[in-house]
Formats: C-alpha cells, sequence, structure tokens
C-alpha cells in the first residue's frame, strides 16, 4: 500500500472523483495551472482540463457564489479557499446560501458542494493564515463540518465529502499536512461523516480532539502512559454531525474527560461537547471536564506555540483531571 | 442601437436608451422586433393578471390575513417580458419582486398564494416570508432576502451549463441598490472573464426602499458599469415590451452562440412602496410619482392594444375579473389549509436528519399543540 502524507491523500481522492464523476469540477485559486500552493491538485489540470480543473479570479465570495450556481445546475464542485482565514468575504453565500437552499426551497433545489480549506496554526503563518473558524460553520444548519487529521482519513472523508448531497466544509489540517503520514490505498474508500475514530484505547481518561490537535493528544497520551494513566484518544473526524456517542460511552467508561481544541477557548466546539457530556453521562462523571485550548486573541505570529495547545499543555491537564478526587 | 431619449429618466439627464413604444402607445421607431399579436395580448393579460392579485395581496396583508407582501407594480414588463423572451428551459433566478416568470411558465396560482399563507401545501413548507417562491418544475430558482446572492450563482449556473454542453442560459433579477453588492461586481467579474451565457437585468426602478440612485452610484447610469467588466451593457426603457423583449433576445442569442454574457439596465419605477412594511410618503414626492403614472407599462400597451383592437375596456374587465375569482377561489382554499406539521420543521436541513436533530424534533413533538 502506497505511503503518503495528508496533500498526496487528497490529491488521489480528487484525482479518483474526478476520473469516476464527471460533474466534479475543481476551482480556486492558484489551483489549476500551479497545482494549488499547498499542491494539493496538482497535475489535475493537465489530466483532466481547464474546463473542470478551474483558475479563479481573486475572490473567495466569487468562488463559493459561483459554485453553488454550479451545484444548483448539475455539478459537483470542489471549490478550494487558499487559507480558511480568507473565507470570511464567502460568508453570506456559505451561511445563508449553501447552508439554506434545501431548507428554504422544500428539498427542491439542494447545493451538493465541497470547500475545501486548510486551517489551523503553526506553520509561522501569523494572524491570517492561521485561524480555526470551524465554530462560525458548525453553528450554521445545513452545513457538514468534517476535519480529517490523517492521511487516511482524509482521502476516505474528501470522497464522501464529494459524494455527500449537502454542502460539507472540509477543513485540512496544514500544520499536519506533510508531517501526518500513512498508508493509503490507491483506490476508491469512503469514510461515514459523523464517525469519530478511537486512535487509542484506554481506560482512565478520555481526550477527544480534531484536526491537527489529534497528534498533540496522542503525543500527551502516551506522556501520560508513562505514569501509569491509561487515556483513551478520540479523533471527532467531523463536527456536524458529531459522533456523540463514541464520546459518550467512552466518558461513561473512563469517568474522565479532557477536550483539546486550538480554536478560541469561548465558544469553541469543545464547549458543546462538555454540555452533551453534562447532559448524558453526568453520573458517571468524577471530575471536572478539562479543556485544553486555543486563547481569546487573535492568533499570534511569534508565540504560536505558545498560543496552540500542544503536549506540553495538554499533559498536566490530563493529570490534573484524571487525579481529582 | 438606440436612437431615441427616455423620458423617464429620474435625474433628467438625458441618456440614451433603447426605446420602440412611446407612452401614448405610438411607436418611436419602425424596426420592430417580431411580437405577434396573440403574444401581446398574452403579455397584457400577464401584466393585468400581477396588477389584480398585487391589489387583492395588499389587501389580504391590510387585513391581517397574509403577513407581509412585495408589489411589483409598474415594473412588470420588466420581468414578464425577460420570461418571454427565454425559453423555457432556461434558468431563472429571480430576486422576490419578480413574480411575473412564475405566472408566465405556469406557476399554479394556488401554490403561489399557499406560499404566501405559508400553509402545509406551499411547496417550501411553510419556511419562507411571502414572495419567496421555489419552482424547480418551472426553472425558477428559490428565492433569497439578501440582495445580490443570486448573480454570483447565476454566472455559476451558466458556467455549469458551458461546462455540461447545455444549450441554455442563465438569467438573474436585481435592483438598482443591489448594484453596490459585492455579489454584483463579483458575479458580473466572473461571467465576463469565463465568457458564461449569463444574462443580467438590473431593474432600475429609482428607488432602494427609501435611497433613490443617487445614493448608488456616481455614473448616470448603470448599464455602463458593464465597459469595465468587459460585457455589452444596454439601457432599456423597461416599460417597452419591445424593448424589453428585443434586449433580452439579443442578449439570450449572444449567449448561446458563446458570446459570452449581458448587463441590461432596465428603465423604470417603483410606483408602489418598497414592500407592505414602508411607506413612500415620507421620502418621495407626490409630484415624482405623479409624473411616473403616465409613463408606466399597462397604460402605453393598452392604448396600443386599443388601437389594434385587440383589447377594449370590456375585455380588460373580464381578464380581471377571472383572475380576481381565480384569486379569491385559491386564498379561500389556502386559509382552509393547515399549517406545515412539526416535523416539517426538521426536515431539509439535511438530505436525511442528523441523529441531533431527530432527538430535538421528538423533543419538540412533545410541545405540538
Amino acid at each position: 500500500m502506497p505511503h503518503m502524507n495528508i496533500i498526496q491523500a487528497i490529491n488521489s481522492g480528487l484525482n479518483h472523483a474526478m476520473e469516476h464523476d464527471k460533474s466534479v469540477v475543481v476551482m480556486g485559486e492558484d489551483i489549476g495551472r500551479f497545482g494549488g500552493v499547498f499542491r494539493a491538485t496538482l497535475g489535475l489540470q493537465e489530466r483532466f482540463g481547464d474546463d473542470r480543473v478551474i483558475d479563479t479570479p481573486l475572490s473567495e465570495g466569487g468562488i463559493i457564489g459561483t459554485a453553488i450556481g454550479m451545484a444548483l445546475n448539475g455539478l459537483k464542485p470542489v471549490a478550494e479557499i487558499q487559507f480558511s482565514d480568507f473565507i470570511f468575504p464567502a460568508f453570506d453565500q456559505i451561511v445563508n446560501e449553501a447552508a439554506k437552499m434545501r431548507y428554504r426551497s422544500g428539498g427542491e433545489w439542494t447545493v451538493p458542494m465541497v470547500i475545501r480549506t486548510p486551517s489551523g496554526g503553526g506553520i509561522r503563518g501569523g494572524l491570517y493564515h492561521s485561524q480555526s473558524p470551524e465554530t462560525y460553520f458548525a453553528h450554521t444548519p445545513g452545513l457538514k463540518v468534517v476535519m480529517p487529521s490523517n492521511p487516511y482519513d482524509a482521502k476516505g472523508l474528501l470522497l464522501e465529502s464529494i459524494e455527500d448531497p449537502d454542502p460539507v466544509i472540509f477543513f485540512e489540517p496544514k500544520r499536519v499536512y506533510r508531517a501526518a503520514q500513512g498508508e493509503v490505498p490507491d483506490e476508491a474508500y469512503r469514510i461515514p461523516i459523523g464517525k469519530a475514530s478511537i486512535v487509542r484505547e484506554g481506560t482512565d481518561l478520555t481526550l477527544v480532539s480534531w484536526g491537527a490537535m489529534v497528534q498533540e493528544a496522542t503525543k500527551a497520551a502516551e506522556q501520560a502512559a508513562e505514569q501509569n494513566i491509561n487515556c483513551e484518544v478520540i479523533d471527532l473526524r467531523s463536527l456536524v454531525p458529531w459522533d456523540v456517542d463514541t464520546v459518550i460511552e467512552s466518558v461513561q467508561k473512563t469517568g474522565r474527560a479532557v477536550i483539546v481544541y486550538e480554536a478560541p477557548r469561548t465558544l469553541g466546539f469543545g464547549t458543546e461537547i462538555i454540555s452533551q457530556i453534562m447532559e448524558d453521562a453526568f453520573d458517571s462523571l468524577e471530575a471536572p471536564i478539562a479543556r485544553v485550548t486555543g486563547y481569546d486573541t487573535p492568533f499570534p505570529y511569534t508565540l504560536e506555540h505558545d498560543y496552540l495547545p500542544l503536549a506540553n499543555r495538554i499533559l498536566p491537564a490530563i493529570i490534573e483531571t484524571a487525579t481529582y478526587a | 442601437m438606440a436612437d431615441s431619449v427616455t423620458p423617464i429618466d429620474i435625474k433628467s439627464k438625458k441618456q440614451e436608451m433603447l426605446q420602440f413604444l412611446n407612452p401614448d402607445g405610438t411607436f418611436v421607431r419602425e424596426d420592430l422586433p417580431e411580437i405577434s399579436d396573440d403574444d401581446l395580448l398574452e403579455l397584457f393579460r400577464q401584466i393585468v393578471r400581477i396588477r389584480v392579485l398585487e391589489d387583492r395581496m395588499v389587501k389580504l396583508q391590510r387585513q391581517g390575513r397574509i403577513g407581509f407582501y412585495i408589489g411589483t407594480n409598474g415594473e412588470e414588463v420588466t420581468h414578464v417580458c425577460a420570461a418571454y423572451a427565454l425559453r423555457d428551459t432556461d434558468l431563472i433566478f429571480p430576486a422576490y419582486r419578480e413574480v411575473g416568470p412564475a405566472l408566465y411558465r405556469g406557476f399554479p396560482l394556488q401554490t403561489f398564494v399557499d406560499q404566501l399563507f405559508g400553509n402545509a401545501d406551499d411547496n417550501s413548507k411553510g419556511r419562507q416570508m411571502p414572495n419567496h417562491h421555489s419552482g424547480r418544475e418551472f426553472n425558477l430558482m428559490s428565492i433569497s432576502s439578501p440582495v445580490g446572492t443570486q448573480i454570483p450563482q447565476c454566472t455559476g449556473s451558466a458556467w455549469a451549463a458551458k461546462i455540461r454542453g447545455l444549450d441554455q442560459v442563465s438569467l438573474c433579477f436585481f435592483g438598482d441598490g443591489t448594484s453596490s453588492e459585492g455579489d454584483f461586481h463579483v458575479g458580473l467579474n466572473f461571467a465576463a472573464v469565463y465568457k458564461v451565457p449569463a444574462i443580467f437585468v438590473l431593474r432600475n426602478n429609482g428607488w432602494a426602499i427609501s435611497e433613490p440612485t443617487t445614493v448608488q452610484t456616481a455614473t448616470a447610469t448603470f448599464h455602463v458599469k458593464a465597459k469595465a467588466y468587459g460585457m455589452p451593457g444596454i439601457r432599456v426603457d423597461g416599460n417597452d415590451v419591445y424593448a424589453m423583449t428585443k434586449a433580452v433576445r439579443d442578449a439570450a442569442e449572444r449567449a448561446r452562440r458563446g458570446e459570452g454574457p449581458t448587463l441590461i439596465e432596465a428603465v423604470t419605477y417603483r410606483l408602489g412602496p418598497h414592500s407592505t412594511s414602508d411607506d413612500p410618503s415620507k421620502y418621495r414626492s407626490q409630484d415624482e410619482y405623479d409624473q411616473h403614472t403616465h409613463l408606466e407599462p399597462l397604460v402605453r400597451l393598452r392604448k396600443l392594444l386599443q388601437a389594434k383592437g385587440l383589447v377594449t375596456d370590456e375585455s380588460e374587465k373580464q381578464i380581471a375579473e377571472t383572475i380576481s375569482t381565480e384569486i379569491i377561489n385559491a386564498v379561500n382554499t389556502a386559509e382552509s389549509k393547515s399549517r406545515p406539521s412539526i416535523d416539517s420543521m426538521f426536515e431539509d436541513v439535511f438530505a436525511d436528519l442528523t441523529p441531533s436533530l431527530k432527538k430535538q424534533q421528538a423533543y419538540a413533538r412533545r410541545f405540538d399543540t
């Protein structure tokens, strides 16, 4: 089985989708001739032509607005927003149009499209190449929100997202774009949206994360194991819908939970997870639920590794929660 | 192209405008685009229908029986003739003020009224305010409230037709105020760069709620904006069935020939308020209004058709009475229908209910009265 990083896995998924479904088009800034600033669309235009692999004018609102129109008229666009920090000019089209089209038309008109966008910090990108805006979109009924953490999931979730009949925002964890590597089948396979994966089984504490922070949570879990704290690490893989059952079952088993996300602390998606645990697993809890998060500041340039909830901040939270009595 | 001067430029600047039919029903020029007498009569009938419908619906709103209505009094030709000039297979992206294409294409009056009431038979399940119809069967896009969002979508739809090799044009409507939105720039720019078969119909009706066109643009007209995008822009008398039909026909032919998009500025006037929630006496003069009542589209079409012997006061009355009866029946039927089910509130967020939506649906049922 080939060894790939996340970018290669996404490229493999796009190649497969375009080859097997003529209605799939790929569009965005620099994605055609150049193959994308992160090279995720490399070679697609040579292979499938510039009708289906489209370099667009520089307008995120235009990319998403026209992609919606394409989806309304029989195509399945996969639109790239170069950095998720740049997605906001398209916010109205995403939140008011793509997300609401099926609902407002009573199911007559639908928008089967995927918005791929790199997100998260840790690449020396400063304020505007580092943000984690997933909460804005998870808060909008009608959007599916997916965020893989590794190459295998990236390809399987991308192919599932392209098949999905509704708009999907596909956040790619750019900090581990190349660092996360693994075996990825050449052929197509799909991973259902809404199914978490248990990255590491454990009995003492449940660690929940998504995207690039899954790697950090796993690292912290390994360090905790050296102190005889056995963590279960859950990679949520998607936020809308999210796998409540897997998280609740795990917390019922461990009685303790730590949520890790790199978005700003206040109203990050972890707050929803904590709320759900309180509703469904309160009787099982043996300690307050902790969260390790980004701060309520814009994403800083020089101090980015101090901002991110890396293993060095996750481990103390694990120990504190695991030893709470 | 145009050899006449507009009598209805609200800024009183002389601007070239394509025009065939004078306000008194005589012709400005003789090289008329082909519109058969039958078609003229049908266009007339459609406009009368829309007038009567609006009159009844506004009364209904005043009586508190529907929540809201957006009229199109005086602007009917801009959208009725656009639908007439297109093929039924062409996609239309209306804003909330263009009811013409729906009625012209046969969208059932009952479904239209059911939507105003938001009852269980509304095909969008009571989810939107009045005047926000969806008509997939008639190639009519679902209507949004935020202005301008349909412009880049229309571009994308036309682009899809080009990529898929369909012989199909996409047309969108929007008002003069909407030309200030970013989506106007974006939609026209993308369309011109990729030469997609799209038609952009800007209804310049003089007002965006309380703001006159001078608040929207520093240019004397709107059609000149097309030049900067690299597409033809044409300014037409939007109250003239011949001018409007010709402009859309020409644009559609260009689009079908692969020559790309066109911007049409249809000059008209909003005789009514923005909506039933608006009171124009607060911001515009009676004088201005009075001037425009002489220029409105029904008057001149009536004069022409009467001169041609196609319409009499009596036959017009009959058209109005027929639609009036249809409306009364549709309203009575709509009022007797139940509201949408609580369950339906959770449908169509996605193709299938997520586990979380299923739980919320079950919870909401407990409070169903």
